[in-house]
C-alpha cells in the first residue's frame, strides 16, 4: 500500500511429492507493509507453500525472492529467520521447557556456557517488547494456547524478521482471543510488518487483510485487494465453480414432539452451574459462547465424558448413567468429539471401521464383524455424506481435515440416533466441506432426532431453530431464530443480560 | 498435554507464584532418600558408617553410568535396551584383543595399555550401529535395540565360549579397583562424568537441544537443531559410556562373567525414571536420575544388610521401586508419562 515494494515473491514454484503435485507453477507476491490471506480449501497447496516459503522444503522448481533478493540456501536457516518468520498450525513451543528457554531455543547463548539469569532478562525484554504478558520462568506447556501462539510470535519475530506468516493461527482461538491477535496484527502492521494470514474464515480475511491471493488445486488462481473480491466471489474462487451460500432449512418442530435430550440442575464445578436444557426431536439447539463459558464442558457432561456434580441428564427418556459414555450412546446418542484429532478417529483403520465402531455388534453375530457388511455400510456412509476418498478401506489418516469430520459424523449418525451432540463441526474445514456438514446435521434433525451443536462460528449456528448463548458457566439468553451477529455477539460477551 | 483447547485469559500466568518449582522437581526423590537413611540406620548400626555408605556408592558405579547414558538417551526421546549387553560385550571384547590365546583371547595380543581404549571403541561402535538403524534406516528405538541386546550378548557368548575371563591385564582392572584420596577411583569417575553431563545438560546449547529434540524434534528441526546428527552422537556416547560401566564392573569383580550386565537394563530403566526421567522424552534432569540409582543402591545394601534371603530380593526390591515412583509422584504433583 504504502510502497510496491514486494516483500516476499514466489515465482513459478513447483513442488511434487512422489504422484501428487503439491504446487504446480504456483506464484504469490505481498507488497511491503500489507496483511495478506491466502486462502484455499484443504489440500489447494497452502501448507507446501508455507513451507517452501520459510525454507523448510525446496521447490523443484521456480524461485523465492525476498524484497528483491533471492533466498538463501536451504541449509542457512539464521538467514532464512532474518527474513521470514512463522507461526505454524502445529505448535513449535516445547511444553517441557521454560517460556525464557522456548523463546530462544538453540540460541541460548552464542557460544559457552548458559547465563541462566541473562536469559530470563533477554526473555523478559522480549516479552515486554512485544506485550506478552507472561512469566519467564514458567513451563511453556502450563500456557493456554493463545498465550502460546503469543510466545510463537515473539519468538518469530525476535530474528528480526519483517516478514511473518500466520498458519491458521485463529483456528483454536475463541472470540475475543481471536479480537486480541487482530489487534497485534494491526499493531504490527503500523510497525511495518509484512504478514501472510492463512485461514479458513472468510470474515477474518476481510476484518484483517489488505489483499488476498486465493490457491486451488495446486495453482494461484487469483490475487486482489479484499474490496475487489466479494465474498461470493471469493468463496468461487476457492472451489472453482459458482457456489450458493448455504441454505438454511426452517423446521417447525411441534410442541407436542418428545423432548429426546434433556439436563435438569446440572452443576460442575468451575464449568458450568445450575443449568436445565430440553431438546425435542427435530430440533437443533445451539449453544454458544466464549471459551471459557463452559459450553464444552456442558455438552461433553451430555455424552458422558464429565460426571456432573449435580443434576440429571436423560437421553431419549433414560436417565443416563453419568461419565458413562456407553450408557449414553445406548440410550440412541450419537456424539462428535471437540477434537477429531484426538477424540474423533483412530487415524490408521480405515473409514468403514471408524464410521461403523458404535454399530460394530449389528455387524455381525457374536461379536464377530462381517467385513463384507462393514464394507456396504462404509460406502453408504461415503456417498450420503460426500466424502472424498479411493473407498472405505482407505484409511482416515489419508483424508483432509473435512472428509476426515465427514467420517466422524459419519460415526455418529451410524446408529440413527434419537439425540445428537456435536461440538465444533466444521472446525479446520473448507467452505465445500462445511456446507456437506451442516446438511447432514439438519438431515438428522428432518428424521426427527434433536440435536445439540456448540459452536464458535456464527454460521454454524444458524442452521439451529434456537440457541442457548451460555456465559461463564450460566445460561444466560435463549435466542430463537432471526438474531443478528451483533445481538448474538452481545449476549455471548456477558454485554446485554 | 498440549491439547487445552480453550484459551484461558492472557494474564492468567500465575505471577504470585515467585518461587519455581520447577527447579526442584528434579529433587523429589530427596525425601525418599532421607528416609531410607532413617530406616537404614535402623536396620543395622553399621549402615550410617562411611565405609558402607562408600561401599554402596561403589557398588552402584556401574549402574550409575549406565543410568547416564540412558537418561541422555530418554531425555533425547529415544530408547536404547542394548546399554546392558554393552556392558558385558564391550569389555571382553576389549581384553580378548590383548590376551592370549591360553587365557581365551584372539592370539592378537596387541600392547595391554590399548584393552580399555578398544573396550571403549566396541561401546562407541554398538552405539553407532544403534544411531545409524533408527536414524538412517528410521526403525523404531526399542526393536532395534531390543534385538541389538540379544545380538550383542549372543555376541560376547560366541566369542568367550560362554566362558568367563579372569586373567586379565592389570591396567585393565585398574579404574575398577583403585583408590584416589581415600574413595574408590570408580566413585570419581562417575561422578566426574555426572557432574560432566549435568553442566553440559544444563549449560550449554548442545545439551539443552536433547531436551529440544526430546520435546518437539520438529520444533527442534526448525530452529536449526542437527536432530539426526545430535542423535547419533547421543547413541554413541551411551554406547561409549556403558562400555565404561563394563570397565568398572570388571574392575570391581576382577574379572568378566558371562553374564555381565545381564538385566541391568530394567534397574537403569527404574532408577532413571524414579529419577523424573520421562519415557516420553524431552524431560528430566541427570541429577535426577543421580538420585534414582542412589535410592536403588541404599534399598539393596538395606536389603543385604537385612539379610533378606536372595528369593524373596527380588519382590521386595521391585515393590520399593514401586513404592518410590508413588512418592515421588505425590511429591512432584504431576502425571508421570
Amino acid at each position: 500500500m504504502t510502497s510496491s515494494v514486494k516483500a516476499v515473491e514466489a515465482l513459478g514454484i513447483t513442488k511434487r511429492f512422489g504422484p501428487t503435485t503439491a504446487l504446480n507453477g504456483a506464484e504469490i507476491a505481498i507488497t511491503e507493509g500489507e496483511t495478506h490471506a491466502l486462502i484455499g480449501r484443504n489440500g489447494a497447496g497452502k501448507s507446501t507453500l508455507v513451507s517452501i516459503l520459510t525454507g523448510l522444503q525446496r521447490p523443484d522448481e521456480g524461485e523465492v525472492r525476498f524484497a528483491g533478493e533471492p533466498a538463501p540456501p536451504p541449509a542457512d536457516r539464521d538467514a532464512w529467520r532474518q527474513r521470514v518468520a512463522c507461526v505454524y498450525q502445529k505448535s513449535t513451543i516445547i511444553p517441557t521447557l521454560s517460556v525464557a528457554e522456548n523463546l530462544f531455543l538453540n540460541r541460548q547463548t552464542e557460544r559457552g556456557r548458559i547465563n541462566w539469569r541473562t536469559l530470563r532478562t533477554r526473555a523478559r525484554q522480549l516479552l515486554e517488547q512485544y506485550g506478552v504478558d507472561v512469566d519467564a520462568e514458567t513451563m511453556a506447556g502450563d500456557l493456554g494456547v493463545e498465550q502460546r501462539q503469543l510466545l510463537e510470535i515473539a519468538r518469530a519475530l525476535s530474528f528480526g524478521a519483517r516478514f511473518i506468516i500466520l498458519d491458521e493461527p485463529t483456528a483454536q482461538l475463541d472470540g475475543p482471543a481471536i479480537q486480541r491477535l487482530f489487534d497485534r496484527m494491526r499493531s504490527l502492521r503500523e510497525q511495518g510488518v509484512t504478514m501472510m494470514f492463512i485461514s479458513h474464515h472468510l470474515e477474518e480475511v476481510y476484518e484483517i487483510c489488505q489483499s488476498v491471493s486465493v490457491f486451488r488445486d495446486a495453482r494461484h488462481i487469483v490475487t486482489a485487494s479484499v474490496g475487489d473480491l466479494p465474498h461470493d466471489r471469493l468463496v468461487d474462487a476457492m472451489t472453482g465453480e459458482a457456489t450458493a451460500a448455504y441454505e438454511y432449512r426452517t423446521r417447525t418442530p411441534g410442541t407436542s414432539a418428545p423432548v429426546v435430550l434433556s439436563a435438569r440442575a446440572l452443576s460442575l464445578a468451575g464449568r458450568y452451574e445450575n443449568v436445565d436444557l430440553t431438546v425435542q426431536a427435530g430440533e437443533i439447539v445451539g449453544l454458544a459462547g466464549s471459551g471459557s463459558s463452559g459450553k464444552v464442558g456442558l455438552a461433553e457432561t451430555l455424552v458422558g465424558l464429565h460426571r456432573a456434580d449435580t443434576g440429571t441428564v436423560t437421553v431419549n427418556g433414560t436417565e443416563v448413567r453419568q461419565g458413562d459414555v456407553p450408557s449414553a450412546l445406548r440410550a440412541g446418542l450419537g456424539f462428535v468429539p471437540q477434537d477429531r484429532h484426538h477424540q474423533g478417529f483412530v487415524p490408521l483403520l480405515s473409514i468403514a471401521e471408524n464410521a461403523t465402531i458404535p454399530i460394530a455388534h449389528k455387524l455381525g453375530r457374536f461379536g464377530a464383524v462381517s467385513p463384507a457388511r462393514r464394507r456396504e455400510r462404509g460406502a453408504r456412509m461415503i456417498e450420503q455424506l460426500d466424502i472424498k476418498t479411493t473407498g472405505p478401506d482407505q484409511p482416515v489418516a489419508d483424508l483432509s481435515g473435512g472428509n476426515a469430520q465427514k467420517v466422524v459424523l459419519a460415526r455418529a449418525l451410524a446408529d440413527d440416533p434419537r439425540a445428537l451432540v456435536v461440538i465444533n463441526p466444521t472446525a479446520g474445514v473448507d467452505v465445500k466441506a462445511k456446507h456437506s456438514l451442516l446438511g447432514a446435521v439438519e438431515d438428522a434433525a428432518d428424521r426427527g432426532a434433536g440435536a445439540v451443536l456448540v459452536s464458535d462460528e456464527l454460521d454454524d449456528l444458524r442452521i439451529c431453530d434456537r440457541i442457548l448463548v451460555m456465559f461463564h458457566g450460566r445460561i444466560v439468553k435463549d435466542v430463537p431464530r432471526g438474531w443478528t451477529d451483533s445481538e448474538l455477539v452481545a449476549a455471548m460477551e456477558g454485554i446485554d443480560h | 498435554m498440549t491439547t487445552t483447547k480453550t484459551s484461558s485469559p492472557v494474564s492468567a500466568a500465575p505471577r504470585g507464584r515467585r518461587i519455581q518449582f520447577g527447579r526442584f522437581r528434579d529433587l523429589t526423590l530427596v525425601p525418599v532418600i532421607v528416609v531410607l537413611l532413617i530406616a537404614g540406620s535402623f536396620v543395622d548400626p553399621i549402615f550410617l558408617t562411611p565405609g558402607n555408605l562408600t561401599n554402596v556408592l561403589q557398588q552402584q558405579s556401574a549402574l550409575a553410568l549406565v543410568v547416564l547414558a540412558e537418561a541422555l538417551i530418554l531425555i533425547a526421546g529415544k530408547f536404547d535396551l542394548s546399554l546392558e549387553s554393552t556392558v558385558g560385550m564391550a569389555p571382553a571384547v576389549g581384553v580378548m584383543l590383548v590376551i592370549p590365546v591360553a587365557a581365551g583371547g584372539f592370539g592378537l595380543e596387541l600392547p595391554g595399555i590399548l584393552a580399555i581404549p578398544l573396550c571403549l571403541l566396541v561401546g562407541g561402535l554398538v552405539g553407532a550401529f544403534n544411531g545409524f538403524l533408527i536414524m538412517r534406516f528410521q526403525l523404531s528405538a526399542f526393536i532395534v535395540t531390543l534385538a541389538m541386546m540379544i545380538v550383542v550378548h549372543g555376541l560376547q557368548l560366541g566369542l568367550t565360549q560362554g566362558k568367563s575371563l579372569f586373567e586379565l591385564p592389570e591396567s585393565f582392572l585398574y579404574l575398577g579397583s583403585a583408590t584416589w584420596l581415600g574413595l574408590p577411583a570408580a566413585i570419581w569417575i562417575v561422578g566426574a562424568l555426572f557432574t560432566v553431563a549435568i553442566v553440559a545438560l544444563g549449560y550449554f546449547r548442545v545439551g539443552r537441544s536433547l531436551y529440544a529434540i526430546g520435546g518437539n524434534a520438529d520444533a527442534a528441526r526448525a530452529v536449526g537443531v542437527r536432530v539426526e546428527r545430535v542423535v547419533w552422537a547421543v547413541f554413541v556416547i551411551g554406547g561409549i559410556v556403558a562400555a565404561l560401566a563394563g570397565v568398572l564392573e570388571t574392575g570391581r569383580l576382577g574379572g568378566i562373567s558371562a553374564n555381565q550386565g545381564v538385566g541391568w537394563i530394567f534397574m537403569a530403566f527404574a532408577a532413571a525414571v524414579i529419577g523424573g526421567v520421562s519415557m516420553d522424552g524431552g524431560k528430566g534432569t541427570i541429577l535426577g536420575a543421580l538420585t534414582g540409582v542412589l535410592v536403588i543402591g541404599l534399598v539393596e545394601n538395606i536389603l543385604t544388610l537385612k539379610g533378606v534371603p536372595g528369593e524373596w530380593k527380588q519382590l521386595v526390591y521391585g515393590s520399593i521401586i514401586l513404592v518410590a515412583l508413588m512418592i515421588s509422584r505425590l511429591a512432584g504433583g504431576k502425571a508421570q508419562d
